[in-house]
């Protein structure tokens, strides 16, 4: 490099300088000293910890600056444990820093690549190695074993298709049928028209019998959101209206971008909101994306009363709920 | 000899007529670790990963990895008589009843986000200093499959306790698996055992994340740290110090004392954390139904990007022949951190088809004198808080009464316009540190100290820099862009010439420097 | 005997705030109560008129208040958030303009022009005693924590909106806003969450609101964002910080 010639010149390694505890006696011995006191907090940390372990019950408060009304044993347990070993690091590097060799050390570095003579060996070996097996010869042998090689990676994913069922079309099925009544979540009562105010909201699910049990599985596709506006201010077409009940508007809470429950309702605004990626829906127009990363409306629920004036669901849901999939047509 | 140096020396001798260890011992005690406080950060995450070895443990003595439904009746009151799954009882049970119990569950907690934290620190410190290049390449490949892993690993403990948060983060999970074309909803219902959330998911992400995972870290982990043994680490450039040597402390006993010293200062300061400072409170969250939620669902701070990408994607999802593909999942979830990833990866080997420098280095550049390099780490830097702010957008809009809305156009935005504005910028700034280096080289340091001219000017008396700062301003070196030729001797176009267009363009674009001083320049200007 | 310490614990502090009942002390008598009408259209015609009407009928700037309700008045005017101060995005909470007496004044004036939900009395509101504070946190989580979070610690709404932190929110309050829907709030009807479950809630909310710090500072209750925060600059401060002087040269 032409550059190289005229560069400015390493002046080498500085000379070392000594410490003060390398050359006066006084200094060593208070280092060591320094050591020994960071040493002993640290046991004195251990003591701590021990002591906050059995004397202290769980259920102590007390008033610490900072942190507030604080659990005793969970406080003076963590700070024992974090004295005793901080202290130990802090002793040996304060150690190690004053007391042991700080000469700088030099030592070489050595190429990685290997000799030619070794390399050019290797060459020989593997390819003695091979000629030896036959594997460029014998054609057949090579091929079968590619082949059971490759089916014998398969068996692992063959052995795992038990890890689930197909889906099948459970994505797309709720448990909403006709005439399923909406009931609170939680408590599990069926609601009346009249029971929501205008500007009411409620969170509800489809009433199961007495006594049966509600997965987790039904829950992440089932909740619904009940809102209530004054039927003038929809802005839907006719069939959507239809799914309306006097104002009452229901919704899948199951969010169509990812799933989260979206049941954040502006009143004045009349917008749902998911708190997880700020979807934003608007009520009055049948649940249409007005800001943020879901492509889809929430999916509307046809709803109406039924002979006892209890709220229903007309039918089940038109379209899958929750987030897109694959096999989702639209 | 004492009866102590007598038991000690029957062990060694025992211990190495059977292995042979002496030799490759005392090779190895001699060893020389170069001294610098960046070195250590590498150090931190190591660290972290023990402690998150031994809390998690003790945390596994109790913990109960089952979606089994049933009623509380701990310590903590105010969840009494409520249906939760074992895995949220367990984790209660830990936190309220086993004594030390919270403290081991926040100090793994604690130790899981710093170790996170160092792995990202360490990656810019060998990203910025080029300690990636030959012959360490394989080891920045580990490295970065070790980050991804760590956040695999994150995200599966996070989501073990079955609480409203990590179940809401599974939720997202899920949808981002079930969004994939073609396999999404079987594989998501392989993974769930059926639809979600089912009860088989956390008993096997449980496995995953307390054997597959670890064992896995163990072994990348132990690679890692043997290349860089064999390799010999890197060192910063200054006087004495050349691509030929090693300038440090030997292990034996300095080192030792040091980096075995600094495992307890690690583990010292998780534990002091995870005393004084509350983290994943899963009692407050309430157990996971899908029917609710919190406001600010956050997930852990090195997922936090990702969850701001998602935020701000545009809503985007395509239907054609009874299908649908969720651009809006696929793109923020998959696609972007799948292109960012590999490109890091494989940023090693882009480098140096570039340079076309194929030659070993040891010695660290100084960020300002490769600015290509620092410029395009600090644009993915931007790029990654951006995505990182719009991850906390709800929180903050509260903390600074802003609105989600504005953070959320900012993110998308400035998404695309900071990190290129990032890189000018940088390139720039590391220009002009480059020539300041050469002026305080050629001019030597501002005094400060005023001195009159005869004519009545005033100047500034400069003072020269020691031979030891020159050398360090201007050890590195400046190579010429690679000389490509379009066309061959005889006036053929060459195949590949627009790869060959591309390489010429990026190799001058990575050659630009302001040009360092030489000891001519010195001589000439002394002559003045 | 740890889980009865613990509890004590925990709501030892939610007692002590009791309800300040500034309605329905004592029955009043008719005269008593057309004079405290009387007293309250005074206040209404010179604080409120000028934005809700001479009549409530409201205005392009603020809603009617015809049947809107004792409750209503009584939570916007006595948390401070009527007289509004700033037309802004959002109205807060903050120092009360008038005192108790007005306050019962103007929402006896407005609910005597057209009936609406009424100020809870002490006797309804006592969640002590009737609520359960495992049933109120499932209901809040359900209902409330999508907008008001986890902890009962406030969140973003949209376009600067917030629903904001509870802590601090009198019980009487709470239960007002649960029964009117107070601006983005919307209503919870008592068919859907009961009166009994109502104090549930607040229960909950009350124990949120004394609960200790069973694991150390709390970072504000917010999630993950603060937690993450404090990794990178306490933790990796005070750990870089020893780095830097472990591998600083001793004198």
């Amino acid at each position: 490099m032409s550059n190289e010639i005229e560069a400015i010149k390493d002046p080498g390694l500085p000379a070392h300088v000594h410490r003060r505890a390398d050359t006066d006696p006084k200094a060593a011995k208070k280092a060591e000293r320094q050591v020994a006191i960071l040493f002993l907090l640290s046991a004195l940390g251990t003591v701590t910890l021990i002591g906050s372990y059995i004397f202290i019950p769980q259920d102590v408060f007390f008033y610490f600056p900072v942190l507030g009304n604080t659990n005793a044993h969970q406080l003076f347990l963590g700070l024992g444990m974090a004295a005793s070993l901080f202290f130990i690091g802090m002793g040996a590097i304060h150690w190690a820093k004053t007391l042991m060799p700080d000469e700088e050390v030099i030592i070489q570095r050595h190429e990685f690549r290997s000799p030619d003579e070794d390399r050019a060996e290797f060459i020989k070996t593997v390819k003695e190695g091979a000629a030896a097996a036959g594997l460029g010869r014998r054609s057949l042998i090579k091929r079968s074993l590619g082949l059971s090689l490759g089916l014998v990676g398969l068996s692992p994913l063959i052995l795992l298709g038990d890890l689930g069922p197909l889906p099948g079309d459970e994505l797309s099925k709720t448990s909403w049928k006709a005439g399923t009544r909406l009931v609170t979540d939680p408590g599990d009562r069926p609601i009346r028209a009249e029971d929501l105010e205008v500007g009411a909201v409620a969170q509800t699910l489809p009433e199961i019998e007495p006594g049966a049990h509600r997965a987790l599985s039904d829950i992440g596709k089932d909740a619904v959101l009940l809102i209530r506006l004054r039927p003038e201010e929809f802005n839907l077409d006719a069939e959507r209206l239809s799914w309306t009940y006097e104002g009452i508007i229901a919704f899948s809470k199951i969010c169509s971008h990812m799933g989260c429950a979206v049941a954040l309702y502006e009143q004045q605004t009349k917008h749902l909101l998911c708190p997880c990626h700020q979807s934003t829906f608007d009520v009055t127009r049948a649940a249409k994306v007005i800001f943020g990363p879901s492509a889809r409306p929430l999916p509307q629920l046809a709803i109406t009363v039924d002979s006892e004036g209890y709220l229903v669901a007309q039918s089940p849901f038109n379209e899958p709920v929750g987030p897109s999939f694959w096999e989702r047509s639209s | 000899m004492t009866a102590r140096e007598k038991i000690a020396g029957s062990v060694a001798n025992y211990v190495d007529e059977r292995t042979g260890a002496a030799k490759w011992m005392k090779k190895n005690l001699t060893k020389v670790f170069p001294d610098h406080w960046s070195f250590l950060l590498g150090e931190i995450a190591l660290y972290s990963f023990v402690i998150l070895l031994l809390s998690g443990t003790f945390l596994t003595f109790w913990f109960d990895p089952s979606q089994r439904e049933v009623i509380y009746e701990g310590a903590y009151a105010p969840l009494e008589g409520l249906k939760m799954s074992a895995a949220y009882a367990s984790t209660l049970h830990i936190s309220f009843e086993v004594r030390g119990g919270l403290l081991m569950r926040q100090i793994h907690h604690w130790a899981a986000l710093i170790f996170m934290a160092a792995i990202v620190v360490h990656l810019m410190r060998v990203y910025f200093t080029g300690a990636f290049r030959k012959p360490r390449e394989f080891n920045w490949i580990i490295g970065v499959g070790l980050l991804t892993l760590g956040i695999v690993e994150g995200f599966l403990g996070y989501s073990l306790p079955d609480d409203l948060l990590s179940g809401t983060g599974i939720r997202i999970a899920e949808a981002i698996i079930q969004a994939l074309p073609l396999v999404g909803s079987y594989l998501a219902f392989f993974a769930f055992g059926g639809a979600f959330p089912g009860e088989a998911f956390i008993p096997r992400i449980y496995t995953v994340h307390v054997l597959l995972l670890p064992g896995a870290f163990l072994a990348l982990i132990t690679v890692h740290l043997m290349l860089v043994w064999y390799q010999k680490h890197t060192q910063y450039p200054g006087p004495g110090r050349t691509e030929k040597n090693v300038v440090g402390y030997p292990l034996m006993p300095v080192y030792m004392a040091k980096a075995g010293g600094f495992f307890f200062i690690v583990f010292g300061v998780t534990a002091f954390l995870g005393a004084v400072a509350s983290i994943n409170p899963i009692w407050l969250y309430g157990p996971y139904t899908p029917g609710q939620i919190s406001a600010g669902s956050q997930p852990d701070w090195y997922m936090g990007w990702l969850d701001g990408l998602v935020r701000m994607s545009p809503p985007l999802e395509s239907h054609f022949f009874g299908h649908t593909v969720s651009w809006n999942i696929l793109i923020p979830g998959l696609i972007v951190p799948g292109i960012l990833f590999t490109g890091m990866a494989l940023y090693p080997f882009i480098e140096s088809w570039i340079t076309g420098d194929k030659r070993e280095h040891h010695l660290l550049d100084r960020p300002r004198n490769v600015p290509n390099r620092t410029a395009l780490g600090v644009m993915s830097l931007t790029f990654m808080l951006v995505a990182l702010i719009n991850g906390g957008n709800d929180i903050i809009a509260t903390t600074f009464d802003l609105t989600i809305n504005q953070i959320m156009w900012f993110s998308r935005i400035g998404i695309l316009i900071l990190p290129p504005l990032a890189f000018v910028i940088t390139k720039r700034l590391c220009l002009s540190l480059q020539r300041a280096d050469r002026d305080l080289v050629l001019h030597g340091r501002e005094t400060g100290r005023l001195v009159m001219m005869e004519h009545g000017e005033f100047v500034e008396v400069h003072e020269p820099i020691s031979a030891e700062k020159a050398w360090l301003l201007t050890q590195h070196e400046q190579n010429p862009a690679l000389a490509l030729e379009e066309s061959d001797l005889r006036g053929v176009r060459r195949p590949g010439v627009l790869k060959n267009k591309l390489r010429a363009r990026m190799s001058k674009a990575h050659a630009v420097a302001v040009p360092k001083a030489t000891a001519a320049d010195l001589k000439e200007i002394e002559h003045h | 005997m740890a889980p009865l310490l613990l509890a004590l614990a925990l709501f030892s502090i939610g007692t002590t705030f009791s309800v300040a009942g500034a309605a329905t002390s004592t029955p009043l008598t008719a005269a008593e109560r057309s004079a405290l009408i009387d007293e309250g259209q005074r206040i209404f015609l010179k604080g409120c008129s000028s934005c809700h009407g001479l009549n409530l009928e409201g205005s392009a700037i603020a809603p009617s208040l015809i049947g809107v309700g004792a409750a209503s008045v009584d939570f916007q005017v006595a948390t401070g958030r009527m007289p509004v101060a700033d037309m802004s995005q959002q109205i807060t909470r903050k120092d009360p303009v008038y005192n108790e007496k007005e306050v019962e004044a103007l929402a006896a004036y407005v609910s005597s022009l057209a009936p609406g939900p009424d100020v809870p009395g002490e006797e309804s509101l006592n969640y002590e005693r009737n609520g359960s504070t495992a049933e109120g946190g499932e209901l809040f989580r359900t209902n409330c924590a999508m907008c008001h979070n986890f902890a009962a610690q406030g969140g973003a709404l949209t376009q600067g909106k917030y629903a904001p932190t509870l802590m601090g929110v009198t019980p009487r309050h709470i239960y007002e806003a649960l029964i009117t829907g107070p601006q983005s709030m919307p209503v919870f009807s008592d068919k859907t969450i009961t009166p009994a479950e109502k104090l549930s809630i607040i229960k909950w909310i009350k124990a949120a609101e004394a609960e200790p710090q069973l694991g150390g500072a709390s970072l504000g209750r917010v999630g993950p964002v603060t937690e993450g925060l404090l990794v990178w600059t306490l933790g990796l401060g005070l750990l870089v910080g020893v780095a830097v002087w472990l591998a600083m040269k001793a004198r």
